[in-house]
């Protein structure tokens, strides 16, 4: 059994409210070098604050000692390996960092005349051909600001092209392994969702494809590699089936780590997809966001875009300059203000170009063997969901373990006492108890055999000490919490604690 | 390639244990037909310091303080120019921070899970709410979300809109809406004052909510309190956004005004400019909406020990367990631009913030007072302004702009995009990162050329 970490000022640290005292200051600016004049002449008192807002007050080095202890609570990938599936936990390059702050970029205004941000649309237009030429598609739209939005986005354009040609449908079809957000965004764009059941390989089952398939649907949200991390063989049929009954073919790009360089979904006949740049193009996940969920359509597609788009002009010199066109009778309109998450779009901007087309084909291939190294040596201990098949993550289930009463929770919590981040657990949906674990290209050959090693240690303890499982984990400065309690009575804000009145 | 640990060698001896021919065997899944022949047409890899050659003369030809032109910046329509403390850039750049997933497994993630229940805390002083969520992309989507959200809630399928609400978030809200059953109305502002006026809302009794900007995309700050009498009394929500967070360090919490929900965009709360992204949205309501609300919510809970730490909680609202009956498609927040408002407000505290917005008010005040008396010069609207002003020019904006290009000032931004009706109106935003030199030059240029 591994010791539980000894006790450390680190893992003791309040709330940053608890730490305030009167009088602490934190902050410098310069003093006001205007003449002074009374607030009260200036606005009405009605619209006044009668307080100072309930912030802490604290000094600098309260903040810098606040916030570096609690970040000692995290698991990181710069720890080590975030086993996720579908989550792409991968190497969040430095130099992307370093570059995405240089300050022609971090202190630009969103509405700088396109003549003082030359450099930024830029940026901006080199990102979208890179993207078009990885994905086979022609138009892309960087102003998504995370894949939810991507699929939301990418479901409209469809839609206004099918109203368009005055054939205005009613259903998107889903598989039933697919992730909630493509429910949920087909939902807000008015679509009646129905749900495809996998067949017994985890794909699209053709013949059911083709009687569900009829001039009331839209378009199939279609994750390809699917969530069981299998490329849909058939993909090339699937197409077909949706456009000669009229309808699109709407690809979820979350997998698209596992075919850049090797394959296009535009070439297989995929109309729209998405992309998740903080998966495939190695932007940092920061704890949850900010992402960016670009857009990469066919050109039938292309006029119904988000505005504004990035055209380029000549100058009488002949010399490129950029200009961002908002006359797009046809667009959807607008997702998001400004022009996107312009930060990671940079980030993702300078993957590639580190990256050039060799590393991004070594990328992939690097990720589906490291995923089919780690399937090859823990089948013999867990059971595999679809064996022979997996790209770049791989799937098991607890079966085995279940019977000692130990359950897929149970080993990602103990997986976080060998020094691990847990796999994505109980999901997708359609594998019972399903332990989906992608290593990405990130991991060295000893990290994935100090995984294996781990994951074969647990398997034995599920067997020979179930309950040392079932109570993981022990290394951590709190124990599992109790969720329920928390949702049933929910606490989501601090409040001061009220001191009774003395006397 | 350096960010990929195992060697040709090492790879090939691991197919070798695994009994494979070689890589592409992986790949049989893929019909061969479908399987690129030649590499990717891109430029080949890039050196380190090619790099940051390339990416330092494409930042270069843009023009901040102190790159490019290096020019005198008064712009805002929703994204600041504030003073941002470098701490926040060395906190948020602790690996534990910007390289962890969501806090789906609360053990290993106390570090983002805390930070975000102070997070929620802060934006529920400053708006005057109850429950803040963990963030949403920005102030326009949030802005969005709030009008799916007061649909759920009060099950009324319009919505009256301020005809002064920042017009790319009413874009925003359109594209939202259109396919979800909701129609959007528009309270036309008032041509003086450029504020809703309280006899403006006349509402009927399908329409759910109302929603109202302070300051109002013109800059003037709208009386929240009368407004919200007039939509309660119809009984509709008031939705109030913020796409200027500083200035709720100075005016009066939406929430203290009456409003049920309170929306916005923190950028101004220490996140750099960056083009318009990425940003941070924040998004709180009235206690009894809590279960409708959209996106990720942070919450106390205690382990077996009786230990205290915070977890995702509510989460029967998300769309990995509703799928398609979700409050909303978004599947995270934006967790690290939310720890740098937190760590902002933290820095900043109770008294640096409203000393900056203070500064502010001070600072456009000056400018506003000595650009309106110059001949040809005045103030488009009469309504009392926080740091932003609308300004009428004696010629057309876009002229105004070009013309001040030489003196590496960019006044502010012409309205007349989204107002056409206001082709000689500029939009000028003032804040404490602004110095007197700098204004005294504004009002020096604007007057050499408005002869």
């Amino acid at each position: 059994m591994i010791r539980k970490a000894t006790t450390h000022v680190n893992q003791n640290e309040g709330l940053i409210f608890e730490r305030s005292q009167p009088g602490r200051i934190g902050y410098c600016i310069p003093s006001l070098d205007v003449d002074e004049v009374p607030i009260e002449s200036l606005l009405d008192g009605a619209l006044l604050r009668d307080d100072l807002p309930g912030l802490p007050e604290v000094s600098e080095v309260d903040v810098v000692r606040h916030f570096t202890r609690i970040s000692t609570w995290n698991f990181a990938v710069d720890y080590g390996m975030y086993p996720l599936g579908s989550c792409t936990m991968k190497y969040n390059p430095k130099l992307n960092e370093r570059v995405s702050r240089f300050e022609g970029f971090a202190a630009s205004h969103p509405y700088l005349p396109d003549a003082l941000a030359q450099g930024n649309l830029e940026v901006l237009a080199t990102l979208e051909k890179c993207l078009a030429e990885i994905t086979g598609l022609p138009g892309v739209s960087l102003q998504p600001a995370a894949g939810a939005q991507g699929e939301m986005t990418g479901l409209m354009v469809i839609r206004k092209r099918l109203e368009a040609r005055g054939d205005a449908r009613r259903r998107v079809l889903i598989p039933d392994s697919a992730h909630g957000t493509n429910p949920a965004s087909a939902a807000i764009c008015g679509y009646e969702v129905q749900t495809l059941k996998s067949n017994s390989q985890g794909g699209i089952d053709l013949d059911n494809l083709r009687t569900v398939v009829d001039d009331g649907a839209a378009a199939l949200m279609l994750t390809n590699p699917s969530t069981l991390g299998m490329f849909e063989e058939n993909i090339e049929e699937v197409c077909r089936i949706l456009h000669a009954a009229g309808g699109f073919v709407y690809m979820d790009g979350a997998n698209m780590n596992a075919l850049v360089g090797v394959t296009r979904p535009g070439d297989m006949g995929v109309d729209v997809l998405h992309l998740n740049l903080h998966k495939t193009f190695s932007t940092p996940h920061g704890g949850g966001g900010p992402g960016a969920g670009p857009v990469a359509v066919s050109e039938e597609l292309t006029p119904y875009l988000p505005y504004p788009r990035i055209v380029a002009e000549s100058d009488p010199s002949g010399r490129t300059k950029w200009k961002l066109d908002y006359n797009l009778p046809d667009s959807i309109g607008r997702v998001r203000a400004y022009h996107g998450n312009y930060s990671v779009l940079v980030r993702a901007l300078c993957y590639i170009y580190a990256l050039g087309p060799e590393g991004l084909r070594e990328a992939t291939e690097t990720a589906v063997l490291n995923a089919n190294y780690i399937a090859h040596h823990l089948k013999s201990d867990y059971e595999i969901a679809f064996d022979g098949k997996a790209m770049h993550e791989v799937i098991f289930s607890d079966k085995r373990q279940s019977k000692f009463g130990v359950h897929t929770l149970d080993i990602g919590k103990r997986l976080i006492d060998y020094g691990f981040h847990p796999m994505t657990i109980y999901f997708p949906l359609v594998v019972p108890g399903a332990m989906m674990i992608e290593p990405t290209e990130s991991e060295g050959r000893e990290e994935l055999d100090q995984f294996i090693y781990a994951m074969k240690a647990i398997a034995r303890e599920a067997e020979e000490n179930p309950e040392l499982v079932k109570r993981a984990p022990h290394s951590t400065r709190i124990g599992r919490l109790d969720e329920a309690a928390a949702a049933r009575k929910p606490v989501l804000r601090w409040k001061p604690v009220r001191t009774a009145a003395k006397g | 390639m350096r960010y990929i640990p195992n060697s040709a060698l090492e790879r090939a001896d691991m197919l070798r244990e695994m009994g494979r021919e070689s890589i592409d065997e992986l790949f049989r899944g893929i019909p061969a037909n479908l399987r690129l022949r030649t590499p990717l047409n891109l430029p080949p890899a890039f050196s380190e310091p090619d790099a940051l050659r390339y990416f330092r003369d494409l930042a270069s030809r843009n023009s901040t303080r102190t790159t490019g032109r290096r020019s005198a910046m008064f712009l805002g329509a929703g994204a600041y120019d504030h003073f941002i403390p470098t701490i926040i850039d060395t906190l948020i750049s602790r690996s534990e921070f910007y390289t962890s997933y969501t806090p789906y497994q609360p053990e290993i993630s106390q570090g983002t899970l805390q930070a975000i229940f102070e997070y929620q805390t802060m934006i529920c002083e400053l708006t005057g709410m109850d429950v803040a969520n963990a963030s949403l992309y920005d102030g326009s989507t949030g802005t969005a979300e709030a009008v799916l959200m007061a649909e759920r809630v009060t099950g009324r399928s319009r919505v009256a809109v301020a005809g002064n609400l920042h017009p790319e978030y009413r874009q925003v809200v359109d594209t939202y809406i259109k396919n979800a059953g909701i129609q959007a109305d528009t309270i036309p502002y008032c041509a003086e004052s450029g504020t809703i006026l309280p006899e403006a809302v006349k509402i009927g009794s399908d329409v759910g909510a109302v929603i109202v900007q302070s300051p109002n995309f013109f800059g003037g700050v709208e009386d929240l309190q009368k407004l919200a009498d007039a939509v309660h009394s119809a009984g509709a929500l008031l939705v109030v956004v913020v796409a200027e967070a500083m200035s709720l360090g100075l005016l009066k919490a939406p929430g203290a005004a009456g409003a049920d929900i309170v929306c916005g965009e923190a950028q101004s709360f220490g996140i750099p400019l960056s083009y318009g992204g990425s940003y941070c949205g924040f998004f709180a309501c009235r206690e009894k909406f809590q279960r409708q609300i959209p996106g990720r919510l942070v919450g106390q809970a205690i382990d077996a020990q009786g230990r205290t730490g915070f977890v995702l909680t509510l989460a029967t609202r998300e769309q990995h367990i509703r799928r398609e009956k979700a409050t909303s498609n978004i599947c995270t927040n934006q967790g690290l631009y939310a720890l740098m408002a937190t760590i902002y407000l933290s820095t900043m505290g109770r008294r640096g913030v409203r000393e900056a917005a203070v500064q502010n008010l001070q600072k456009s005040h000056y400018a506003a007072a000595r650009i309106g008396a110059l001949p040809g010069y005045k103030l488009r609207f009469t309504a009392p302004f926080f740091n932003e002003f609308t300004l009428t020019c004696p010629r057309p904006a876009q002229e105004v702009i070009t013309a001040l290009l030489d003196d590496s000032i960019v006044p502010g931004v012409a309205i007349e995009r989204f107002y056409p009706e206001m082709p000689d109106e500029l939009l000028v935003a003032v804040t404490e990162t602004n110095t007197k030199a700098e204004i005294d030059s504004l009002i020096g240029a604007l007057k050499r050329i408005g002869r």
